[in-house]
Order: C-alpha cells, then sequence, then structure tokens
C-alpha cells in the first residue's frame, strides 16, 4: 500500500460484451450497450479513484471479454498472487495475462494445483479473521484448502446453491466492522449457520435488492460502492455510518457482474489475521 | 451392501462441512463410521476426518459419493486383502487375522465378500476361485488353505442401532440387577417373542439344570406347549437331572417336598441306566417311560435338542456329543438360523453359546449371578438383555405372559 491508500486492478471495457453465455445473466441475444458499458465503467473508475485508492488497469484484450471482471483474477495477501484456475475454458485465457502482470510489478506469484478450480476474489472475501469461500457453482472446495495452507488462516467454505449466485461476491459482502450484508438464501443452510457464527453483525438484503448486485460492492473503509436499486440496504449501511456510492451497472449485470466483480483489491489483506 | 472410506481436510468444523457429510450419508439412508478424527487445535490449523460409509447397494454409494466429493470428500483407494497359505493342517499362518463376531467383509479382486459365517476368534479363509471367504476354527484349515493376513482390506461393520423404531433390546441394552423391577421387561421379551414366532422367527433355549432344581421345568414345558421353542441346548447334566425329576420326582435324590427321598443320590445314576437301556431320549418317551419332564415335552412338540457332554458327566444320556469338537460343529450348525435365544441358569454352556452367536441374535440371558450375565452377553451389544434373578420366576411371568395355561402354586 502506498500512501496508506487501497491499490486497486480496474481493466477497461474495450473488449467487454456477451460472447457467450455460462452464468444465467447471460444472454448473447440481448447483448450490452457498448457506450453505455463504457460510461458505466468510467463512472466506477472516477467514484474509485476519488476514494483515497490507486486504480492500476491491466491492459484489456481482444477475445477475453470477461477479464474486465479482475475480481476473478486471483487473490492477492501482502505480496503473495494466487491466480485463479476457471472453471470455464472462455475465460481461462485470461489467466496469463493476469499473472505476468502481477509477477512484472514483484508480486510472488503462487499457484494452486491445475486441477482445482478456484475463480479469485470472487469465491474468496476476507471478514473478521477468516477467509470466507465459496464453493460448487465455480470454485471447488479442495481449491480452500490448498488456500488456507498456502495462506496459513481460517478458511470458511460456504456452498452457494442459486446458480443466480455463482460467486460469494455476489451475495456476501464483509464489512470492516466485522460485520456484513449479504442474500442468506444463495446459501445452503450449513452455509448459513457457518456464516452466522462467525460474523456477528449481518445485514439480510431483501431478495428484490440482491437481484440488482448490491451486494457485489467494494468497500473502502467507510465507504461503499454498490449498484444502484437497494434502497432499504443503502439506508440500513447508512445507519451504520457507511457512505454509499449507488453508480448504474445494467450493462455489467447483463453478464452477471457489478462493481466489485470490476475490481480485484492490490492485496485483499495486507496480511493473514 | 458396499462401502467405501473417504477423508475430509480442511476447517470442516468451522465451515460444517463434517456435520454436512454424515447427514447426507444418512439422509440418503446410508451408514458412516469415523474411523479417524482429528480437530485442529489452533485456529488456523485444519481437520481431518476419515469415515467409512456404507450403503445397501453399489449404485446407491456411487450416487452417494458423487455428491460428497463435491463436499470435498476424497475417496481412499482400497487394498486388496493379503492372504498367506496354511502352513499344515489346523494350523494358521502366524500373522492370520482373528474375527470378531462382527458382520465382516473382505476385499478381494477390488470385490467385497461377506465373511460367513459371523463368527468370533476364528481365521478367514479365502477361496479365490469361488470368491467366497469363510470364518474358520484350526480344526476347519487344511495345509495351504489360503488364510487372510493382517488387517488390510478387511472392513468390519457394527451391528447399528435401529433408527426406525423402538427396540426393547437397544432400549434396555444393559442389566437388570437382582433389586430392579422385571415384570414390565418380561413383559417386553414376551411380545418380542410373541412377534418373532408370528415372524416365523427361530428361538432357541439354552437350559441349565437349575431350571429342573428350582422346580422351573413346569414353566418351560408350557411354554414348549405353546410353541415357543423351536430348539433346546442343554449338557447330559440337564438331560439327567430332568429325567431323574421325571421318573424319580428328585434331583440328585432330593425331593422338593421331602427332605430327602428314597433311594437317594442312586435315583440320577438309576434314570440315566433307565434312558440308557430304553436306547435315549425320544426312545424312551415312545416307549412310555419318559412320560414327563422338559425333554418329554421337547419330544412331543417336536423340539430340536442338541446336548453335549463335559468332563464329569455320568452316562452320557445316548445322543449327547461327548466329542468336544464335533459338540462345537453340531451346535454352530444348530444355531445357524436362529433369531432369538434365552440362555437360562448355565455359565458354561451360555458362554460356549455366546462365543458362537451371529451379532444380530436377540439375546437374553438370565442368571442369579451378576458376572455371569454380564459375560454371557458382552459380544451381543444393542441386541441383549441381561436378567440377574432366579430363573423359576422369570420363567413362570414369562410363560404366564405367553401362555392361557396357568400353575398351581
Amino acid at each position: 500500500m502506498s500512501n496508506g491508500m487501497r491499490e486497486l486492478l480496474l481493466c477497461p471495457p474495450d473488449y467487454y460484451g456477451i460472447e457467450y453465455e455460462i452464468n444465467p445473466w447471460m444472454s448473447v441475444a440481448r447483448g450490452a450497450e457498448a457506450a453505455v458499458a463504457q460510461q458505466q465503467w468510467k463512472q466506477l473508475h472516477t467514484t474509485l479513484s476519488e476514494l483515497h485508492c490507486e486504480v492500476h488497469l491491466i491492459p484489456p484484450q481482444p477475445r477475453l471479454p470477461d477479464m474486465v471482471f479482475t475480481a476473478n483474477a486471483g487473490l492477492t495477501v501482502g505480496r503473495k498472487f494466487i491466480p485463479s484456475n476457471f472453471r470455464h475454458k472462455e475465460r481461462a485465457g485470461e489467466q496469463p495475462f493476469f499473472s505476468n502482470w502481477m509477477e512484472e510489478r514483484g508480486y510472488e506469484v503462487h499457484w494452486l494445483p491445475d486441477n482445482l478450480y478456484f475463480e479469485g476474489e470472487g469465491d474468496a472475501l476476507f471478514g473478521g479473521d477468516a477467509l470466507f469461500c465459496g464453493y460448487k457453482f465455480r470454485s471447488d472446495i479442495q481449491s480452500h484448502r490448498a488456500l488456507a495452507d498456502m495462506l496459513g488462516c481460517l478458511a470458511i467454505s460456504v456452498e452457494l446453491v442459486d446458480p443466480r449466485f455463482y460467486h460469494l461476491d455476489t451475495c456476501f459482502c464483509p464489512l470492516p466492522d466485522g460485520g456484513a450484508f449479504w442474500f442468506p438464501s444463495a446459501f445452503d443452510e450449513y452455509g448459513q449457520r457457518a456464516i452466522r457464527e462467525h460474523v456477528t453483525d449481518l445485514i439480510d438484503v431483501l431478495p428484490e435488492e440482491a437481484m440488482h448486485f448490491s451486494c457485489n460492492a467494494v468497500v473502502i473503509e467507510r465507504d461503499i460502492v454498490l449498484p444502484e436499486g437497494a434502497p432499504q440496504l443503502v439506508t440500513q449501511l447508512q445507519d451504520r455510518g457507511y457512505r454509499c456510492h449507488e453508480l448504474p451497472m445494467s450493462e455489467f449485470i447483463k453478464a452477471g457482474g457489478a462493481c466489485k466483480c470490476l475490481t480485484m483489491f492490490m492485496p485483499q489483506r495486507e496480511a493473514v489475521p | 451392501m458396499s462401502s467405501e472410506t473417504i477423508e475430509l481436510r480442511g476447517h470442516i468444523i468451522d465451515s460444517l462441512i463434517l456435520p454436512k457429510v454424515l447427514d447426507q450419508i444418512l439422509t440418503h439412508g446410508a451408514n458412516f463410521k469415523i474411523t479417524e478424527i482429528n480437530i485442529g487445535r489452533k485456529r488456523a490449523d485444519q481437520s481431518f476426518a476419515r469415515i467409512e460409509v456404507s450403503a445397501e447397494t453399489g449404485e446407491a454409494l456411487d450416487e452417494l459419493i458423487l455428491r460428497l466429493r463435491q463436499q470435498g470428500a476424497e475417496v481412499v483407494e482400497r487394498t486388496n486383502a493379503q492372504v498367506a497359505s496354511a502352513p499344515a493342517d489346523g494350523v494358521f499362518p502366524s500373522d492370520f487375522y482373528v474375527t470378531t463376531n462382527q458382520q465382516t467383509f473382505v476385499r478381494l479382486d477390488g470385490k467385497e465378500i461377506e465373511v460367513s459365517p459371523a463368527m468370533i476368534n476364528s481365521a478367514i479363509a479365502l477361496d479365490q476361485k469361488k470368491g467366497t471367504a469363510r470364518a474358520v476354527k484350526f480344526f476347519d484349515v487344511n495345509k495351504g488353505d489360503e488364510i487372510v493376513v493382517g488387517h488390510q482390506g478387511v472392513r468390519v461393520v457394527p451391528v447399528q442401532r435401529a433408527t426406525t423404531h423402538t427396540d426393547l433390546f437397544q432400549f434396555i441394552n444393559t442389566t437388570v440387577d437382582a433389586d430392579e423391577p422385571k415384570s414390565a421387561i418380561i413383559r417386553g421379551i414376551g411380545d418380542e417373542l410373541r412377534r418373532a414366532r408370528e415372524a416365523n422367527g427361530k428361538i432357541a433355549i439354552v437350559a441349565g439344570p437349575a431350571i429342573v432344581r428350582t422346580g422351573a421345568g413346569q414353566h418351560l414345558v408350557r411354554l414348549i406347549e405353546a410353541g415357543y421353542v423351536d430348539r433346546l441346548f442343554a449338557g447330559n447334566s440337564f438331560a439327567a437331572y430332568d429325567v431323574e425329576r421325571a421318573l424319580f420326582g428328585t434331583s440328585l435324590g432330593a425331593n422338593p417336598d421331602l427332605a430327602v427321598a428314597r433311594g437317594g443320590h442312586e435315583n440320577h445314576l438309576r434314570a440315566i441306566n433307565m434312558i440308557r437301556e430304553a436306547g435315549g431320549i425320544s426312545p424312551a418317551v415312545h416307549q412310555k417311560i419318559l412320560t414327563g419332564g422338559i425333554l418329554h415335552a421337547c419330544v412331543r412338540n417336536e423340539v430340536d435338542i442338541v446336548l453335549t457332554g463335559g468332563i464329569r458327566d455320568e452316562g452320557p444320556i445316548p445322543g449327547v456329543t461327548t466329542d468336544v469338537i464335533e459338540a462345537q460343529k453340531v451346535m454352530r450348525t444348530k444355531l445357524a438360523d436362529v433369531t432369538h435365544i434365552i440362555l437360562l441358569a448355565t455359565l458354561q454352556h451360555s458362554l460356549a453359546i455366546a462365543s458362537m452367536l451371529a451379532p444380530d441374535v436377540k439375546t437374553v440371558c438370565v442368571d442369579i449371578d451378576p458376572p455371569a450375565v454380564e459375560k454371557a452377553i458382552e459380544h451381543q451389544p444393542l441386541q441383549s438383555i441381561g436378567l440377574v434373578t432366579d430363573v423359576e420366576p422369570f420363567l413362570r411371568e414369562l410363560a404366564d405372559c405367553l401362555t392361557d395355561s396357568r400353575v398351581r402354586d
């Protein structure tokens, strides 16, 4: 971290578009408006830059439309970068670009065994003193064990059961005070119990607000950048003293992503708890 | 029954993966046994569990394992059982696997074969051609037979507690001491025997001489006449007591009504002699020499009588198997289809029988001596009830609740 600023990695949406369907949100027929997507992404970039963040940009690559979702590049802890092993071949091509870029910037790249699927920050979020990890749709639970070994931290594995919320960061957002907001029915009963046991203050997000990807938020200390369309959640967060920055994200939600999916922390944590 | 061993690693306690996996096993109608568990002590420490999963069919198991893999379960590769040749007739290879009386499987060419019969303190002989596994005693083994050695590829499935219904044996599952009430339990045993008879179960009695000496024989006769006894196991001495009582009204010369009867101890030997002269128990009944008693009732009601001998026997009474190895074989054969067994007031005979029982045989042991009861049922967990009491009130109450007949006091 330079000057106490959070460093973030974003990727301009120059080649972004719905070119395949690998989650229930995607429809090649419906597509995304390129110009609107550009505008929405720029607004996110501006908002994050104004929140005392140093935003790095990785050059986008043709034929890798989802590279814009940098959260899935990997997980960064301190100077360690653990690249993803994408489940879908459509995204597997992103991996070398992300790992080379991180390595060039001096991060130690630690590889997971390549038979274990893991989709980076999309399925691995620190909350309190644990690393919460989602599994089933994209990441394998076995990858969590390997992560816990590499990082020496407690990894709480939670099963995702709703295909619309296929990554952990689409339904769970930890807060710096140890709390979190989440959409409980995206998890199975055991996952819900495990989260309740490890997170003190949980804000349940209404189904209609969760559908606007409101859990897919970037939290920078007391500032929360989230998609618009979740008035009740915003009120609850404001009651807890958070400043909310609501952004239009319609063109990215068409691909099953929003603010958090478009952002990777460098690092997410300085060190493991 | 099919089984696999799975391993779970990671933060399986904090993530509730272990309870989830165990719940999934049970909700699929399968069973599990945790064979090893190692719980991390510090927060970041990972935990480990090795779990044996068994299901009714191979397909059900495969489907379940597929689901468990999604939860991170890794299937442990199973190895085949190791075998060595018996070095001589009647001798096992030195590292032979010693059986329990629990259901046991051995793995051969990736397939599990059930060991038959489930017999304690035996070795396992494999017939690779036929694909069979047999529990064998020393006298059963011939030079060159393939005997399982070590523990690899051997799996034991203990009797599980029933989860679908209340079972008297599992509910009590202990010894009822002399100073505890027994009526309700005896009635419960009565109900169980009634159900066993309706379900074509086989009920066996193991009888000691105390039944005759305490005057409880008449109650056992009522049970025999009502059809609650399919087979009677006893020693030569029981038979001698029973016929002495039937022929002279005495036991070892003593009469329940008089202090000492005429003839005294001689009656015992005279009774044995009369049966020997008649050619055995059954001929004595048919010649109307033997007209009462327990064995008489057995012959009249076509109850299978299995008599075996001991060192101190007089006689023996014809039909008693006196060769101990032969006696073991006969008893094992006669126990094979028994579903319920009642061990009555005979420590030595009860222990001999108990060592031959399959683990799922419902067992009741009645004896006045608490350690005798404990010992006789120790190998039948979840399937046995022990009652510390005189055998006479037990049989009286059991016969009262199972038969319409009443005996004058």
